[in-house]
């Protein structure tokens, strides 16, 4: 999947390094650090944080932001 | 409001080229489509890959973290695009409204969008930029070659020029335990982007992590081995630097060039538009089909006297694309002025440095919050009486304020108290900013005069 | 401007169920002096602005000798205070070392490997309702949004379960005096307080000798051994804020569980929605953050000089509240502000306050609000509401019900 952070926004809150550790890290107090290309099986986790940022920094790739989306709308249609 | 039928046209079966196929030019192809371009859109890209992300290049790539083919950039929305991607812009014919490419054919537009960008300012002496070991650092190829070659174990890596991405590489080598030793021309590392005050801090913190930092030297020569390979370096100090890497970091060209005769305002510094993203011709005139946004463009900004503007910042690129294509299908009533505030980020030695604002401007500086000593303190810089720009260092939760001040013009020193104010923070300090008149590789905020023909190359800054 | 009796209208029992009229009202002047003293502040960027205003402090020191005191500002004075009333540099001390232990970048993965932890607990708590099945319900508050992050913030810490009971009533107590009373409420009760926080503070520093002598994989022993380059906490900085941390841990995610709980059974179609795709959990809880805030207000700011903010001057050293849980309903931020919309975008709530003070605690109140919500609406079969509104506690700023009495068919 794909993911970019706005680091102009970012403030150093470090929300998704503590709900992503694999993939978000902070490099000293406030740097953060991250993989802008990381493997599917983190989906979860990079949701999880890019939903928490308190800035909105945190971009997902639409297609696979939409996937766990339509999976949302497609269960609720569905029942 | 009702559009006229042309524009109705436009948006409908229109054709809009894309010079220029990275961040810039990715988030303007997905405006467009936001906004309901549904006609046909073109990107065209001198480097092979998809759009990706630069950054991460001088920091993640280069320590190894990720590879560097994960830096794609995410989309935002699916653009359904023709992708014209590994071959350039060479011309640009403006009366048949045609972009002629480097594979020999061309692409005719309704409206033109240039965000072509920046390249690595390359070593001057071609022979010596040519052995192996000399690097530069500005794409995707780039940062993969150096980072094998940093993994071999190199001996010593020189980094000329200390500026951000300079003082990254360096910052990337020390944490791989690499030796490294870093040539600045000027005072201190960051001199010309944040002047010599915060500069100082910046050397601190390369000693302490033991770089081998020389500041107030230039690199006079790269010297190879029998077989083509760099041996050492040649300083203006008489000393010599033995390293087989040399990554050299003199700053940035604008991509410029494949517009020369054009008629458009096109020159070293950039592509001169207005504020709404149309360029500028020759004659000052400005035209209504060609728009530009991002690292190549310089645009007036109201918050700096309407001088002319060139960022080398992400988030200008993306605010200023985002502009651009909206003013591109829109009316003349319905289009946006940009007047982003220049705003920046580099993380290097584990700091966390933000700026906003334009630090170049500011004659005197004073430390509002924390303390240089700690390396974790905002910096606030004065212009003329009133606060002009902003840096922090691991306290960037304070920005916020801070950029309300510059947009507000608020009084320089600032006469109000602040939590965390320090004895050393009670009167301003010259800012310490070397003579802009000289070629610098420093700021990544140029400000270029007033005049839309950039024909001047040297340029006298307002303060000056 | 100066409002008759604000204050005492915002800590007014009969509010508590629903104040969100009352922070409406309020926002129609968004800096509004109350005539006992302190300045309200209720519209979203005017908060969000102060947040960040580095000539706000949120150390008592600066009231000017006049300003009411707010009920926060006393605290137990043989402690240091805590980093919540401090402002920078000793702040960014203080919560740095406190963070060593807990979050990156030292420890980056204490949080998220607690994950499976964390369900085992909810698990367990579910199963305790079996014998209540089809019966007279259970209230939700003692049976399982209580429990829950107790026990979570005790294992975190290190601190022995079995010794609930002792800590339970201090926590509570000492809950109870944040709640801005009028002067003679708190006079009253300053001596129970004050028994409390001393005594917790003992049981606290007896536990993190024993954890300095045989320590384990918890917070206090490290917090106990450590010493990092930026130095350690001293003996009685450890205490206050272990204490900090313990209060903190009690008495804030249960108003989030139970709250969301609340929310989900007046909202049958997202409860719904939530049970038919558990992902929704995540930008659900952050819509509650919003809409039900459990930290409601911040009372404890004050002005280093006069700031004109929202067309009013604050004077220096003016207290200051912030009422976070009216500026996330402020239209003029949010779309529709009164309706609970869980995949809401853009959500830039202040549930978990914003700048240097923010929440430190989020990434564990996030987990295990989300992981709460999902299990109780996946397990629960036909859950529903006894009593709407349910009673609530006394406390203004740390709201929610005392109890949520629930019946529901069966368990899954």
């Amino acid at each position: 999947m794909r993911l970019v952070v706005d680091l102009n926004r970012c403030q150093g809150y470090a929300q998704c390094a503590f709900l992503a550790p694999d993939v978000f890290t902070m490099h000293g107090d406030e740097a953060l650090m991250y993989d802008p290309g990381p493997d599917d099986a983190q989906r979860e986790h990079v949701l999880r944080a890019a939903e928490a940022c308190p800035v909105k920094a945190i971009t997902v790739e639409a297609a696979d932001a939409a996937a766990s989306a339509q999976a949302r709308a497609g269960a609720s249609y569905a029942a | 409001m009702p559009l006229d039928g042309s524009l109705q046209r436009l948006r409908r079966e229109g054709h809009i080229v894309v010079v220029g196929a990275s961040l810039a030019g990715l988030r303007a192809a997905e405006t467009l489509r936001e906004e309901g371009f549904s006609g046909t859109l073109t990107m065209i890209g001198d480097e092979p890959q998809e759009p990706y992300d630069r950054p991460p290049l001088s920091k993640q790539v280069l320590l190894g973290k990720v590879p560097a083919d994960h830096t794609a950039l995410p989309r935002r929305r699916a653009i359904d695009a023709q992708w014209r991607l590994g071959t350039a812009a060479t011309g640009l014919d403006l009366h048949a409204k045609r972009v002629h490419l480097s594979d020999g054919s061309s692409v005719e537009y309704d409206r033109l969008l240039i965000t072509t960008g920046v390249r690595a300012r390359p070593w001057p002496n071609e022979l010596e930029a040519d052995l192996d070991g000399v690097f530069v650092l500005r794409t995707v190829d780039d940062a993969t070659r150096l980072h094998h070659r940093l993994k071999a174990g190199p001996r010593r890596v020189l980094v000329i020029g200390a500026g951000f991405t300079g003082s990254e590489i360096a910052s990337a080598c020390r944490e791989q335990q690499l030796p490294v030793t870093v040539a600045e021309r000027g005072a201190a590392p960051l001199v010309g982007a944040l002047g010599a005050v915060v500069g100082e801090v910046a050397a601190e913190l390369q000693r302490e992590h033991g770089v081998d930092l020389r500041c107030g030297v230039q690199v006079t020569g790269l010297e190879g081995d029998q077989a083509g390979r760099l041996r050492c370096a040649h300083l203006s100090d008489g000393s010599t630097v033995e390293a087989d890497i040399a990554v050299v970091s003199l700053g940035a060209t604008r991509n410029t060039e494949w517009l020369a005769g054009s008629g458009l305002g096109a020159g070293p510094r950039g592509i001169a538009c207005d504020a709404g993203c149309r360029a500028f011709d020759v004659r000052g005139i400005v035209t209504d089909d060609v728009f530009v946004a991002g690292d190549v463009a310089r645009s007036p900004h109201p918050l700096f006297g309407y001088q002319f503007l060139s960022l080398e910042h992400w988030g200008n690129a993306v605010a200023q694309a985002e502009v651009a294509a909206h003013n591109m299908i829109n009316s003349s009533a319905d289009r946006r002025p940009h007047v982003w505030t220049p705003s920046f980020w580099s993380a290097q030695f584990g700091v966390n440095i933000k700026s906003v604002g334009v630090p170049p401007m500011g004659e005197e500086i004073i430390v509002t919050q924390g303390s240089l000593s700690d390396r974790r303190f905002t910096a606030v810089y004065g212009y003329r009486g009133r606060v002009i720009a902003a840096v922090t260092f691991d306290q960037a939760k304070w920005l916020d304020f801070y950029q309300r001040q510059i947009e507000q013009a608020a009084p320089f020193p600032p006469p109000y108290p602040s939590v965390d104010r320090r004895p050393d923070g009670m009167r301003p300090v010259p800012a310490g900013f070397p003579d802009p008149s000289l070629p610098s590789h420093g700021p990544t905020v140029t400000l270029s005069g007033h005049s839309p023909a950039d024909r001047r190359v040297s340029f006298t800054p307002m303060r000056a | 401007m100066t409002s008759v009796a604000l204050l005492h209208r915002i800590t007014d029992y009969a509010n508590r169920a629903d104040p969100y009229p009352l922070y409406a009202e309020l926002r129609k002047t968004p800096v509004v002096q109350d005539e006992a003293g302190p300045y309200v502040v209720s519209t979203y960027w005017e908060i969000k602005e102060l947040l960040h205003d580095p000539r706000i402090s949120s150390d008592a020191r600066n009231l000017s000798p006049d300003a009411p005191r707010g009920p926060a500002q006393e605290e137990d004075p043989n402690l240091p205070p805590t980093f919540l009333r401090l402002d920078p540099p000793e702040h960014d001390r203080l919560r740095g070392l406190a963070n060593r232990p807990f979050g990156p970048p030292h420890t980056p993965r204490r949080v998220h490997d607690m994950r499976s932890e964390l369900g085992e607990i909810v698990s367990g708590l579910i199963d305790g309702f079996r014998d209540r099945e089809g019966g007279d319900g259970i209230d939700l508050v003692d049976t399982f949004a209580y429990p829950f992050p107790v026990t979570v913030i005790c294992r975190l810490l290190g601190v022995p379960r079995e010794d609930e009971a002792h800590f339970h009533q201090w926590a509570d107590t000492i809950a109870a005096s944040l709640d801005p009373v009028s002067a003679e409420d708190r006079e009253a009760r300053a001596e129970t307080t004050r028994q409390a926080r001393s005594d917790l503070a003992l049981y606290l520093a007896g536990l993190i000798e024993e954890r300095r002598k045989s320590p384990r994989d918890d917070m206090l022993s490290a917090m106990a051994a450590g010493h990092g380059p930026d130095g350690q906490l001293s003996p009685v900085e450890m205490i206050s804020t272990a204490a900090l941390l313990l209060i903190a841990g009690h008495e804030t995610t249960v108003n989030l569980i139970t709250n969301g709980m609340l929310t989900l059974l007046r909202n049958p179609d997202v409860l719904k929605r939530l049970r038919d795709d558990p992902d929704l959990a995540v930008p659900l809880v952050e819509e509650l953050l919003r809409y039900e805030p459990p930290v409601q207000l911040l009372p404890q700011r004050t002005t280093l000089t006069d700031i004109e903010i929202g067309g009013t001057v604050i004077p220096k050293g003016a207290s200051l509240w912030l009422v976070l849980a009216s500026g996330n309903r402020d239209p003029q931020r949010f779309p529709d502000p009164d309706r609970f919309i869980p995949n809401r975008p853009d959500n830039q709530h202040l549930g978990l306050g914003s700048g240097i003070h923010s929440c430190f605690g989020a990434p564990l109140a996030r987990l295990e609000a989300q992981l709460a919500l999902t299990e109780l609406v996946r397990r629960l079969d036909n859950p529903r509401l006894l009593e709407d509104p349910p009673v609530y506690r006394q406390n203004a700023v740390l709201r929610g019900p005392r109890h949520l009495n629930i019946a529901f068919d069966g368990l899954k």
